[in-house]
């Protein structure tokens, strides 16, 4: 891998490390937020409300936690970036960032909807798997949408507009293909097929990123 | 005289679908009986808008590559008529439906629109909306043209999939949907239709489409003056 893109993402990492105050934050706000779900409904929810309830928490997370990755960045930062680096060597540093820091996210809020929701899984393991792949392409997405959301004014609203209806279709194919982890059948082949449906969208939105980013850095 | 003859062609090629379109004989189906009607203009305004936004997403495209405001005001302009379109295509088909397909008792309109493709056509409509809403949140012109020609780029090609391949992997009521996961999204104009209501059908689409593009070229036409120093060609 590129050089100047690990140290545009180690840079990223040790900004989070040494300012503690926001990746705490958005734990806390996991944490809260399953919390008031967990004081909301019954003990034993439904397997289909608490998976739609887990992706709609999964979504709102990343608003949060993707959405200051461009806002963190001051005006005179990004023209130090755009004379030491490439847009596209910024733009995979951030996307691999948001990765990593959602992929920790949806871990943790797995882990709590687990603790304090009760366990309707058949197949925890298969599960995991679906929520780190849908974890990584809301990710994608909303990098992207941080990036368009940072050139306008008012961001955070932004990026909730924008970000919403495209992320629609893939939220619908990933609360279908969960449903085969609580042990509903499928007919043959389609998990396979869902799953190559998020992948192939997924690539879809990397290359775009790729594409277009260059002309949203430019000021 | 010479240039205007899309748009002759457009009002006689309508007059000839209201005409036709109420007074030719339909096939007798059970449940739709006259409501099939609505075909000549409910299928029509979906595909005008596919159109509309094609035409957005290249003059978007056109914009990156050339960063001429012109081209912006294209862009913006199809999408505006496009997402009317899409609002009338919305309607028409919720009209239709509410006919048709609450047939059940204790069935409620808001139990039929989470339809794969209904879903479809109003992330269509949600995203054109946020477009729209992106660009009243610049104040610098041409920071807005191209911040968003990135959104309208990314938009359609996220739309593509949402509209064309994902209804196509689950059932639907919406004809054209036989199966749990075959068929076309919409419609299989070819083998589902009646001979003469094809005759009819296929010149209503090419007559929406043509006055969609009509409207628009007029909304491109004042914004293009308003615009006019701004535009140093």
């Amino acid at each position: 891998m590129n050089k100047r893109v690990l140290s545009l993402l180690k840079k990223d990492i040790l900004l989070e490390f040494r300012q503690k105050h926001t990746f705490y934050g958005i734990i806390l706000y996991i944490a809260s937020t399953v919390f008031v779900i967990y004081l909301s409904i019954p003990d034993k929810p439904d397997a289909v409300i608490w998976n739609s309830l887990f992706w709609v928490i999964q979504l709102f997370i990343c608003v949060n936690a993707v959405a200051k990755s461009f806002l963190a960045e001051s005006k005179g930062r990004m023209l130090y970036y755009f004379s030491i680096t490439s847009p596209v060597e910024y733009i995979i540093s951030k996307i691999l960032y948001n990765a990593v820091l959602m992929l920790i996210m949806s871990s943790i809020t797995l882990l709590l909807f687990l603790l304090l929701l009760s366990n309707p899984l058949n197949n925890s393991l298969q599960f995991t798997g679906i929520v780190l792949l849908g974890g990584l392409s809301i990710s994608f997405v909303f990098t992207l949408m941080s990036a368009i959301a940072a050139k306008a004014q008012q961001n955070a609203a932004l990026i909730a507009i924008m970000g919403f209806p495209l992320i629609i279709p893939q939220l619908m194919v990933l609360i279908k293909l969960s449903k085969a982890a609580f042990g509903e059948v499928f007919k043959q082949g389609m998990v396979l097929q869902l799953t190559g449906l998020i992948i192939g969208l997924d690539v879809l939105v990397l290359a775009l990123a790729l594409v277009l980013f260059p002309y949203l850095w430019k000021d | 005289m010479k240039k205007s003859w899309w748009k002759i062609l457009s009002f006689v090629i309508l007059v000839y679908t209201v005409v036709a379109g109420f007074l030719s004989k339909v096939p007798d189906l059970p449940i739709i009986h006259q409501s099939i009607r609505n075909l000549y203009f409910h299928v029509c305004m979906w595909f005008a808008m596919m159109v509309m936004f094609i035409i957005s997403f290249i003059y978007s495209i056109k914009y990156l590559s050339s960063s001429k405001y012109k081209n912006d005001i294209y862009a913006s302009g199809y999408a505006s008529v496009g997402i009317y379109l899409g609002l009338l295509g919305y309607i028409t088909g919720a009209i239709w439906a509410n006919y048709t397909w609450l047939t059940d008792q204790n069935q409620s309109l808001g139990s039929i629109l989470k339809e794969p493709k209904l879903i479809g056509a109003a992330i269509a409509i949600l995203i054109y909306g946020a477009y729209f809403v992106l660009r009243g949140s610049f104040t610098d012109i041409d920071k807005k043209a191209r911040v968003t020609a990135v959104y309208n780029i990314f938009a359609f090609a996220m739309l593509f999939p949402s509209i064309w391949i994902i209804p196509r992997m689950v059932g639907s009521l919406h004809p054209g949907a036989p199966g749990s996961d075959s068929g076309n999204p919409a419609l299989n104009a070819q083998n589902d239709l009646d001979a003469g209501m094809r005759m009819i059908f296929w010149p209503a689409v090419i007559g929406w489409c043509l006055l969609s593009t009509w409207i628009a070229t007029l909304r491109i036409r004042i914004q293009l003056l308003k615009d006019k120093t701004l535009l140093n060609e």
